[in-house]
């Protein structure tokens, strides 16, 4: 632990990359922290078609680009690492690893991203990879012929409904609520489809099956009435959560554990910021992320000019 | 002609798979395609690399032909989620998995399958 980055950022998504691009070419000092794989929710969208100045792309293939840009500015990044410990107090900020390595900045932007939310379930784990998936794109063809659950009511999950029809001889959504929160055009879409079928205001409560998925348990929220629907396989979709546990403690959150910040992404902490889909707001798109991973490197940067000033006039005092 | 825009090596034949496996005491092969399910284990490995000189990491794409001894291995029986990730110990299959795997689930099968014997 002997180097003292300017900036350290914990998350490499679109906003921790585009964040790594501005603070490194700024040439500030500038380390990247990744718990997870680099590009976040970008790696896990099969087609970026609405990234202006750039024509349809894979997701991956954008988050590469980016953490190559970063990496030619001087920026270091460090993936699939685990975080032990945070300590935000004071002048320079430290995060603890798992394998006891830390590392040491002047300032933080927090950039944890969001991650797709499962459901909890028994079985949910066991079966995953083996009929219980998050990505039609992916694994749509191994059920070609088969019939399959879709659990959600928003545009992901009825646009994919949609997509595995061309596999899949029967789709089943199941949703919680009477109606869907998608986007008309996806909902008409999913209803016009002759092998989509509905079982709406009812919840899974279970995944069953010999070494493959064979049955779900289904309940019907108002009649309380359980169910099984043999199937072979379930696709979930049921929205994002930020990836805030760890900070909860840290910085302020609001209700839906989002971190608050200011129009300048600065948090309730002196010199920790934060951008993407941790923070709170509407409308989570990449074009989103990278414009608040621009406006926290910015802000990261005046910040760390500020303190320098503030550091020289005690100096020039003492002389 | 490799498939897979990754920094691992890619193997080509289900001979070189074969070669790579008996000439090796630790190997860990990921099959799968360029997609979010895969990129992040491809990402796993090439952190992994660096650390665990004991093991050989590779990829193989999904959809070659040659990937069948994969694809068909009785291991991957009841597979359903890509990408398919094969650990082999002494030529033989040790362990394979379904889906996508975080570095946690990763390295605590590494340790599990490719500890050394007493």
């Amino acid at each position: 632990m002997d180097e003292v980055f300017d900036v350290m950022i914990l998350g490499a998504g679109a906003a921790g990359l585009t964040a790594g691009i501005y603070a490194s070419r700024a040439k500030l000092s500038t380390l990247i922290l990744n718990e997870g794989a680099v590009g976040g929710q970008m790696v896990l969208t099969e087609e970026i078609a609405n990234y202006p100045g750039v024509p349809a792309t894979k997701g991956y293939m954008l988050a590469n680009t980016m953490k190559q840009q970063a990496k030619s500015f001087g920026c270091k990044i460090k993936s699939n690492i685990k975080i032990a410990s945070y300590h935000f107090e004071g002048k320079v900020k430290t995060v603890e690893l798992e394998d006891g390595r830390s590392f040491q900045a002047k300032s933080i932007i927090l950039t944890p991203g969001g991650r797709p939310r499962s459901l909890n379930l028994p079985g949910e784990e066991q079966f995953k990879g083996k009929g219980i998936s998050y990505c039609a794109t992916c694994d749509g063809d191994f059920f070609t012929g088969k019939e399959v659950v879709v659990v959600g009511g928003g545009n992901s999950a009825l646009e994919e409904a949609v997509a595995l029809t061309q596999y899949a001889t029967k789709v089943t959504i199941v949703h919680q609520f009477d109606h869907f929160q998608a986007f008309k055009y996806a909902v008409e879409e999913a209803q016009k489809n002759p092998k989509i079928e509905f079982i709406m205001e009812s919840e899974l409560r279970g995944f069953y099956g010999n070494g493959v998925l064979q049955k779900v348990e289904i309940e019907h929220l108002s009649t309380k009435k359980r169910s099984e629907l043999y199937i072979d396989g379930t696709f979930i979709f049921v929205g994002y959560q930020p990836n805030t546990e760890s900070i909860k403690d840290l910085v302020q959150l609001n209700e839906r554990n989002e971190i608050m910040v200011d129009e300048a992404m600065k948090t309730n902490i002196e010199g920790v910021f934060a951008a993407g889909d941790c923070i709170n707001k509407k409308y989570r798109q990449v074009t989103t992320a990278v414009a608040e991973g621009t406006i926290a490197a910015l802000s990261t940067a005046k910040y760390l000019s500020e303190i320098k000033v503030e550091q020289e006039e005690v100096l020039n005092e003492q002389v | 002609m490799k498939l897979l825009q990754t920094n691992l090596h890619e193997i080509e034949t289900a001979a070189e798979l074969e070669k790579m496996i008996n000439e090796n005491d630790n190997v860990m092969v990921c099959c799968g395609r360029m997609g979010p399910m895969c990129m992040p284990v491809y990402d796993v490995m090439e952190e992994l690399e660096e650390e665990r000189t004991d093991v050989k990491f590779a990829v193989m794409a999904f959809d070659s032909p040659e990937a069948g001894i994969i694809r068909n291995a009785p291991e991957c029986r009841g597979f359903m989620g890509l990408p398919f990730t094969m650990y082999y110990k002494d030529g033989k299959v040790t362990h394979a998995t379904s889906s996508i795997q975080n570095m946690q689930q990763v390295t605590s099968i590494l340790d599990e399958q490719f500890a050394e014997k007493v």
